[in-house]
């Protein structure tokens, strides 16, 4: 019958090259063996995973950083492809951290020769900043990672997803399990978007696991591995809830600039970015929001154990989460229905059809630097030396309606308000107050915002006079000496190049 | 009047918070020289906390700083530096016996003439940290014109007492005694600090009972403490609005010429018109109670 059947094809000149066709499981093999048919993704290895995931040198592979400072998926991998002889890796993961500090080795042998990452810390950016590597790292947004992954720069060959449970097909979240990241929002875009993708997992849990933030049909191999993150480390560093006073009054300082903004109406929306005086914002928001009877529509973020207080005491309706910063989020993304994973691309992608950061309305991000123009750097420390991420913040501070900007005026002997930033990640026309322990300035583009703060009575200054007192307590720090060469790009969120890092000079 | 109710130590060696201290609007801040100082730091304290005194910084909120006792090596040479870089208070600690502070007020009259500092502009305040001092408390809460305030020390007064901090039973005596000593003295008086910087419930507690004894405010060991403090002793919004009718209704007896101040058909007497006026400054100053 099949060889009639051919010779028909191939006699009908609009029906030619198509297949005959064979047996129901000559595509889907697996379907014979009751067994296989379950079990057909399950790789004994990561080895054997890597291998059949046809991984090449030069390659791109790419990973997720929702356990932050916790991760052991990174690490392990890399040592992994660096043992089976792998060179020429560019290595794009959501983030990097101080944890990521075993990569220098790998770097240095030539397994990773490049990287896209939002940020870095620790050892690893120190290395990178004094010229480690021969290719720039390139530092995205978040939103701005997945417009480089959709516009076709950056194209993911295998991704290396590690989740705390999912079932023998691959549905994986990061709410069952033991080690609970809480939003998978990272990783679901390289799920997406991913040639082949590698999902490593702590343990099996029954089918079917929803609800599935990666999904079947897009999972190719599965590996059991030991531990894929330390979920208590993920509230370390920049996402740590702190009790430092000056952390806590400019805390206070933003609830109280929100307050007042114009934005402060029923059904607003809000965004608290990382940074201590950022989440612990949200303390200084209850009695705010309960005196003026006023509930949020929803939070955007980056979601911390405060907003989800706010979410579970009513005043917040819906949160939205495309990364968990410690295990209250990660709880409350289980067990509420109003708290909702969203990926990056839904999140912010500047080239998404719609992203959650177009409708907040007010938004509080960090500095390390800030300058008479109000463009922000969080990449550069004061020695000129990466140590921060990118993150959301151009972007959200694009989209929201009003972006607040918290840092202390001077950190140890170092002015944080300056005449220019080392390095620009946000430029300044997005950004609308910073708030400091010593005062408020507005950006002048904003009048409407400084009359309505002033007539508050909150102690508005105009950013030259803060800066004036910076350096009257500070002195003018001596300028940072770098060399020629570039290591590091920043990336605005559409993929445009908005500064260059320097190597620092030795 | 000036309103005392928060005295924010700082250890006077401590450059880091010198530096940002004044951003947390206490209504007092008190630099260290004493305990909150190492031996081999004294120096290095003192010459830090001179010139913090001096920077335009804290030109606007009243400068205290607690020397060490005149009969140590470096208790002179502490009020040296203080008179001379222009601080408001001088505190004194372990204060016994009104001697003590006569003994201080006449160093501080002499270094005044010799710096050419207006005699008479350096104040004083003593801490009670004894029970000779809390029997001695009126004596010396009069002992001086310049005298603003008495502040009771709790840490060392329980170990003279042969006692321990506790839920504040052990304090009872001492703090009835300082707060008349400087009611009748017409002085300010301040609690003991609460050590325990975590626990806001036990503090905001204490807060409560002393704020009821009537203490004008309170010595406090960390910047968080200060907020929740002033917060304890802003007005309801309740006692603002009564306030601001009493104060409406003496104007108006005022301007009518009449001698007899009445609200609602009830009498109204000085006291009463005074106890607004302070009820609404402390409104102005942190806003009513949350």
């Amino acid at each position: 019958m099949n060889a009639i059947l051919n010779q028909t094809l191939l006699a009908e000149p609009a029906l030619k090259g198509l297949e005959v066709f064979q047996n129901f499981a000559q595509h889907t093999p697996y379907l014979k063996d009751a067994q296989q048919k379950l079990t057909r993704k399950i790789v004994p290895s990561l080895e054997e995973a890597v291998r059949r995931a046809g991984l090449k040198d030069g390659m791109t592979i790419s990973f997720h950083h929702a356990f932050r400072e916790g991760d052991k998926t990174i690490n392990n991998v890399v040592q992994l492809l660096a043992d089976m002889g792998f060179r020429n890796l560019t290595l794009a993961s959501s983030s990097l951290l101080s944890c990521n500090a075993p990569l220098i080795e790998h770097i240095r042998n030539g397994v990773v020769t490049r990287i896209y990452t939002s940020g870095m810390r620790g050892k690893l950016a120190e290395a990178i900043s004094n010229g480690l590597m021969e290719n720039p790292v390139h530092i995205h947004s978040h939103g701005g990672r997945v417009h480089l992954i959709q516009s076709g720069e950056l194209k993911i060959d295998v991704a290396f997803l590690g989740v705390s449970a999912c079932d023998e097909f691959g549905n994986a979240n990061g709410v069952s399990g033991k080690s609970r990241c809480g939003s998978l929002g990272y990783a679901k875009v390289d799920a997406q978007f991913a040639d082949k993708v590698i999902l490593l997992t702590e343990e099996f849990v029954s089918f079917p696991n929803t609800p599935a933030s990666i999904s079947q049909d897009q999972v190719d191999y599965i590996v059991k591995v030991e531990q894929v993150g330390d979920p208590s480390k993920i509230s370390v560093g920049a996402a740590r809830v702190t009790s430092n006073p000056r952390e806590l009054m400019i805390a206070r300082y933003a609830a109280d600039v929100i307050e007042h903004s114009g934005y402060f109406k029923n059904g607003f929306s809000l965004q608290t970015g990382s940074g201590a005086s950022s989440t612990a914002a949200t303390r200084f928001l209850e009695h705010r929001m309960r005196k003026a009877d006023i509930k949020a529509a929803f939070a955007l973020g980056g979601i911390t154990g405060g907003i989800v207080d706010l979410h579970r005491k009513g005043l917040i309706e819906k949160l939205i989460d495309t990364q968990s910063f410690d295990a209250d989020a990660a709880d409350s993304l289980r067990e509420s229905p109003n708290h909702i994973e969203v990926s990056t691309n839904e999140y912010a992608n500047p080239s998404s059809k719609g992203t959650y950061c177009d409708r907040v309305d007010v938004v509080i991000l960090s500095a390390l630097e800030i300058d008479l123009d109000f463009n922000v750097n969080v990449i550069t420390g004061s020695d000129g030396v990466m140590r921060g991420a990118s993150g959301g913040h151009s972007d959200v501070a694009a989209a929201a309606n009003l972006s607040i900007v918290v840092a202390p005026l001077i950190r140890s002997r170092i002015p944080t308000v300056v005449k220019h930033v080392t390095t620009v990640v946000t430029p300044g026309e997005c950004v609308g107050v910073l708030v400091t322990d010593h005062g408020i300035a507005v950006n002048p583009n904003r009048p409407d915002v400084a009359e309505r703060l002033k007539a508050a009575g909150l102690p508005v200054m105009t950013i030259q006079e803060l800066y004036a007192r910076s350096v009257s307590i500070s002195g003018e720090p001596a300028p940072i000496e770098f060399l020629d060469r570039i290591v590091g790009v920043i990336r605005y969120r559409d993929g445009s190049v908005i500064d260059v890092v320097r190597q620092v000079k030795p | 009047m000036k309103l005392r109710r928060s005295m924010l130590f700082l250890p006077g060696a401590n450059a880091a918070m010198l530096s940002t201290a004044f951003v947390y609007k206490a209504d007092s801040i008190m630099f260290d020289l004493e305990d909150a100082v190492s031996l081999r730091e004294k120096d290095a304290a003192r010459l830090l906390v001179y010139h913090a005194l001096q920077n335009p910084a804290y030109a606007d909120i009243e400068t205290v700083v607690r020397i060490n006792p005149l009969n140590t090596p470096f208790g002179l040479l502490d009020l040296e530096a203080a008179v001379r870089a222009g601080v408001d208070i001088v505190r004194l600690p372990k204060t016994d016996t009104p001697d003590d502070v006569r003994e201080l007020e006449t160093q501080v009259e002499r270094i005044e003439r010799e710096c050419g500092r207006e005699v008479g502009s350096t104040k004083l305040m003593a801490a009670i940290e004894s029970a000779s001092g809390v029997i001695n408390a009126l004596a010396i809460a009069t002992a001086s014109k310049r005298m603003v305030g008495i502040a009771l020390a709790g840490f060392d007064y329980v170990m003279d007492m042969q006692t321990e901090r506790g839920d504040g039973t052990e304090l009872f005596y001492a703090r009835c005694a300082v707060l008349h000593a400087a009611r009748m003295a017409g002085i300010d008086a301040f609690d003991v600090v609460y050590s325990d910087v975590n626990n806001e419930e036990g503090f905001l507690k204490e807060v409560d009972l002393i704020r009821r004894l009537g203490f004008n405010g309170k010595s406090l060991i960390n910047p968080r403490q200060i907020e929740l403090l002033h917060n304890a002793y802003a007005p309801t919004e309740e006692d603002v609005d009564y306030a601001q009718r009493v104060i409406a209704a003496a104007e108006k007896a005022e301007r009518e010429g009449l001698g007899v101040i009445a609200l609602n058909g009830k009498m109204i007497d000085a006291p009463i018109v005074n106890h607004a006026r302070r009820v609404l400054q402390k409104a102005e100053a942190s806003g009513v109670r949350q």
